[in-house]
This record gives C-alpha cells, structure tokens and sequence, in this order.
C-alpha cells in the first residue's frame, strides 16, 4: 500500500519581548505583588538582534544544521552567528511591531485596537514583508493611547507595548465570560497569528495552500466560550488566513504529544484515501514565555524563552520523492504501559520497530522531545534530548542490540542536539521533520522517528503518560500503484524502480539546489 | 519542586503526621533531587510553593538508594528502574539527597529504628 509522504515543513520565531508580562510565571508573580523579579526580568531581556544570532533559533528556522549547531561552543547565547538572517529556509523569525500587525490581521471581530501612529509603521513594515506586502491595515479601526489606557485600567484590555509604549490593546470578548477575556483573546489570537506565520511559509516553499483537503491545529490552547470551553476551531480560523479555501479542519490536543498524534492522524487520512493533502499546524503559547525566568535570572542567563513559536507540515499523497511515513511503524503508550521510563520507551521505540523486524539501530536519528538544553539545564530539568537517547541507548542495550560501552557513542549518533524553544508542543518531535526531510532527500541518513510524549496530569483527568511514534524514511522512488503500472507494461520492476528512483533523486537534488540558491 | 506536589507533601504530612511520612523521589537528575530533597526538609528554597519557610524535616530519599533499591523486589525494581539506573547519575543523585537528608531531616533516628 503507498505510504504518505513529507512535503514541506516550516517553523517561525515571533520575538515578543513585551508578551512576557503574560507568561503564566509572570502572571503568578504578579499576582503575588512579586515586583522585584518582574523587574529584574527586564533587565535580562534580549534585542531583536540578538535573538536572531543565537544559534539555536538559527537552527529552528532551518539556516544552520543541528550537526553545525554541535560545533558551536555553548553557551549558545555567548556564541551569536555574525550575520545571521532574519529570513530562515524553513521560516522567519519575526520582529515584535510585525507581529503585532500580524495579530491585528488575524482579529476579525476588531478586538485588537492600534493607534493610528503605529498602523502607519505597521504598513510601512508589512509592505517590505515577502508575504506580507499586500496587507494594509485599516486606519478607522484606530484608537488613540488614552482611550487604551482606560480600557486597560478598567480591566477591559490587555495593553500592547512596544519599548515600553503603549502601542495598542486586546479586548475582551465578553463582559463576563473569562473564557473570552483580553488575556485569553490575546492567547489565543497569538496562536493563530504565529499559525498563520508557519503556515504561509509553506507556501513560500513552493507549496499551493488551495490544495489542502483538510488541516489539523495541534497547539495548546484552547478557544471557545463559557459553553465549550475548547469548542475551536483554530485549524480553520488558520486556514482562511492563508488560502486553504478547499479545506475544513479541526483541532488535536494532547499536550506535547499532539504534533505526533496530528501526523499520524494526517497519515492516516492520506493512506485511506480521504484527502489528499492534509496540513498540520501549530502556533505558540504565551503562557510558556520566560516559564523559566526566575531559574535564568538566577543564573545569570538571558531570558531565551522570550519567543512564540509555530510549525506547520503538508503531509500528501506519494509523490515518489519526500520521504514518507511508514505507516507500519507506529509506536503508542497504550493505557496499559503504565508510566515506567522503560515500559514508556518500550512502548514508542523498540514494540514498533520489533513488530516490522527492525531494531533500534536501524534508526539514524531519533526525534523526541528537542527542548534547548541552554533554557531546561539552568531550570533544573537537565538536558532532555540526552536524556531521552540515553534512555534509547539503555533500552537497545537491554534488548541485546547494543553493547553497553557503546551507550555514549550511540547517543552522539543517533541524537540531535536540542534547539527547540520550551514551547510545550513545539519542541515535541516536530522539530526534526525539515532538517530530517532533507537529510533523507540528501541521502546522509535513511530515516528518523519521531517521537511525541505529553504529560496528562497536568490537566488533573489522569496519572495516564502519553506518547506516540512513526518512522518516517526514504522514499524508495516508487509507489506500489506505480511499480503496478510498470509491471503492466512489461518493464522489469526492478530496473524501472531504480531507473526512476534515480531520476525523481536527481529531480529532487536539482530542486533543492534551486531552492538554495533563491 | 512542582507547587502542586508540594501542596500535597503538606496535606499529607498534617494528616498522617511527619514522622509517619518518607518521601521517596524519582528524578533523573542530581541536582533536582536535591532540590525536592531540599524543600520536603528544609522548606522551599526558591520560595515559590507551599513549603516556602515550613521546614517539615522529611524523611527523604531517592529510589536508587541502596535502602530503598534493597526493600524493592528486584524482579518489580529490574522491571521498573532498571533502564534507568543504566542512565542516572547514582552516585551524585545518592550524595546530593543524602546532603539534605542528613543535615534538615528531622527523623533520621527513625531511619536506624
């Protein structure tokens, strides 16, 4: 049976230095009257610029490789990349003034307010923007300063503040429903801005949005009213925005773990023939910025968690080319596993590969949770991408694939140093789908997994640990409905599969080429 | 430590009364063993949780130290740690919980009992 392939990813940074205020360990602070720390905060804050030279986001955005990324001394951030780019092969990171514009083109029941000195700025920017230059923000959906400042007073908005000047607001949705405050419209609309984001820079790959069946929204917030709560539907607010007009959608939740799960739904569809096309998308969590700033601060280290993030991936029908997602080797915590770290591993690693004949080895890369070790290791929590392939390593030792002296080497092979934003589901997997399409289509590595896990008891329901996995490999030039057509006219399978697999390789390294040098 | 787990190291110490109560950690690292070591003996350190400023004196350890490891059936502690212990730091993770231990627990005398 075909399998489903990659097509594109992309991931994007927005820098929204003044949305740290609303970070959930900001707002705790607050309301605790925890001054001292807030302000200190400030101090630790990054430029623009610098959150463009640091390594890490360069590598999110696809301009450096994570075995580049290796080579460089850490700590990253004492160590930015002279002339880094704004502009990544995957994405962007996005300035704050950007971004909000971003934010008031993706409002449409007017609840973010701008005054008229900033929709002109906001203008002058979009118009250089490569996907942006053909929106003009409306000048008569302006407020002036001092009416936001009496909104933000009465608790009505949630202030918007370039350099510490109020700029423009977020309203409330609703006199008396907390589930459409200005802090959660502000969320919320911020998840949809940075989807947007991510999603418009597949089309920027080359990929046409209009041929998108359906889209699933995997991120973590949730948006509907006092009657449903999480009613959504973020997948859809996302896809007007960018031009799926042939797509409906619905949105995936499973903490960290969704981006996995939302690919293996979209596979799924894909292989049973639903759609043709199915994007996945995410945007960013507010609530997760400077989520480690008292541990950083502390420290002496730059606030790093001072960015959104967003991703989004076309999964499509076999084209021959992009690697595909092996649909036969799917990993799953079930809810019998229980939580052990070995029961949990067993259950996303070795039981998938072992079912289909494979071992751990066979993997070249493993994709898990690739959150920045720069951000976790001061908060306490370790190195977490290490932390997993050692597990991984332990367990093919355990297994009888492995000798135990080999466990530090094949944490060096087989692991991907974490450059990922403490961004919940960001992080979860997801990272490695542009980097690891590429390597497959280069031919320096023949497959990865990725690897989702998510923390349930979070939302007090249950103790259950989730996670879920999928091998995702080279594509062997062919697919089955296509190797058929061959037989049927008399060409030796073999032959005609290496012939075309040589040429859709060729094809795809003309394109890449291409690619790099625009 | 999470606020949460920290509301529930009290609740449970004010029921079932702190002599009556060892905490055993989890965590795959050193220094955040020492941390929960810290603050189920000496209080919160970073001041954040429930347990900042209320030194309940716990008894604490990890589940790789050898007095826990020994009570385990070591079929169940194979099958539930072994994986693990490949990939802990031990021997700092056993220093680092028994610096607190012995320095803030308030029931060490129970642990020879």
């Amino acid at each position: 049976m075909d399998y489903p392939v990659i097509k594109g990813a992309s991931y994007v940074l927005a820098h929204t230095p003044d949305f740290i205020p609303f970070g959930s360990t900001q707002v705790f602070a607050r309301k605790s009257n925890d001054q001292a720390y807030l302000s200190e905060l400030k101090q630790h804050q990054r430029s623009f610029k610098e959150v463009v030279a640091y390594p890490a986001n360069q590598c999110f955005v696809g301009n450096i490789l994570p075995e580049t990324l290796e080579s460089i001394a850490a700590p990253w951030y004492e160590n930015q990349i002279e002339g880094a780019e704004r502009q990544g092969r995957f994405g962007e990171i996005m300035p704050q003034d950007e971004f909000f514009a971003l934010l008031k083109h993706s409002d449409v029941f007017d609840l973010v307010k701008l005054t008229p000195e900033f929709i002109t700025h906001a203008n002058q920017r979009l118009s250089i923007h490569p996907l942006f230059n053909h929106i003009v923000l409306d000048n008569k959906c302006a407020m002036t300063a001092a009416e936001m400042h009496a909104l933000v007073e009465e608790h009505i908005a949630e202030p918007l503040t370039l350099n510490g000047e109020l700029i423009g607001c977020v309203k409330r949705a609703h006199d008396d429903d907390e589930n459409l405050s200005a802090h959660i419209i502000l969320e919320n609309l911020s998840v949809k801005a940075s989807g947007v984001l991510a999603a418009l820079h597949l089309k920027k790959q080359g990929l046409d949005l209009s041929q998108v069946d359906y889209i699933i929204e995997c991120s973590e917030e949730a948006c509907g009213d006092i009657n449903q709560r999480g009613g959504g539907n973020f997948a859809k607010a996302i896809g007007e925005l960018v031009g799926c007009v042939n797509a409906t959608g619905s949105d995936l939740r499973g903490f960290c773990a969704a981006p996995a799960h939302a690919l293996i739904h979209a596979a799924a569809l894909v292989k049973g023939g639903v759609f043709k096309n199915v994007m996945v998308v995410a945007g960013g969590a507010v609530a997760k910025l400077a989520m480690n700033g008292r541990d950083h601060i502390k420290k002496n280290v730059p606030v790093l968690e001072d960015c959104l993030a967003g991703f989004a991936t076309i999964i499509g029908e076999n084209d021959g080319i992009n690697p595909i997602l092996n649909t036969d080797i799917v990993g799953r915590h079930t809810i019998g596993t229980g939580s052990a770290p070995q029961a949990v591993m067993t259950s996303l690693i070795s039981a998938p590969l072992k079912r289909a004949g494979r071992i751990i080895t066979d993997v070249d890369k493993f994709a898990t949770e690739m959150q920045n070790a720069e951000i976790t290791k001061p908060a306490g929590a370790g190195n977490v991408p290490e932390a997993n392939y050692k597990m991984i390593a332990a367990l093919a030792v355990m297994e009888g694939q492995l000798e135990r002296s080999e466990l530090m080497n094949f944490v060096a092979k087989h692991g991907i140093p974490g450059y990922v934003l403490t961004q919940g589901h960001i992080p979860s997997g997801v990272p490695y789908l542009g980097h690891g399409r590429e390597a497959i289509i280069h031919n320096d590595i023949n497959n990865f997994m990725v690897v989702g896990k998510g923390s349930l008891f979070l939302g007090r329901m249950t103790n259950q640990f989730d996670g879920i996995s999928i091998l995702i490999e080279k594509n062997t030039g062919l697919s089955t409905a296509q190797a058929a057509e061959f037989d049927g006219l008399g060409f030796e399978k073999n032959e005609a599969r290496k012939l075309v697999a040589e040429a859709m390789k060729d094809v795809a390294e003309r394109l890449l080429e291409k690619a790099a040098q625009q | 430590m999470d606020l949460e787990n920290q509301k529930r190291v009290k609740e449970l110490s004010e029921k079932y009364g702190p002599e009556n109560v060892i905490v055993i950690l989890g965590g795959a690292e050193a220094e955040a063993s020492g941390l929960a070591a810290e603050t189920v003996t000496n209080g919160d350190p970073t001041f954040a949780g429930p347990l900042a400023g209320v030194p309940l004196g716990l008894r604490v350890h990890h589940i790789v130290d050898p007095e826990i490891k020994d009570v385990v059936d070591p079929a169940v502690y194979e099958e539930q740690v072994g994986m693990m212990e490949m990939v802990m730091p031990i021997d700092e993770i056993i220093a680092e919980v028994r610096e607190y231990r012995e320095k803030f627990c308030k029931f060490l005398d129970l642990e020879t009992a």
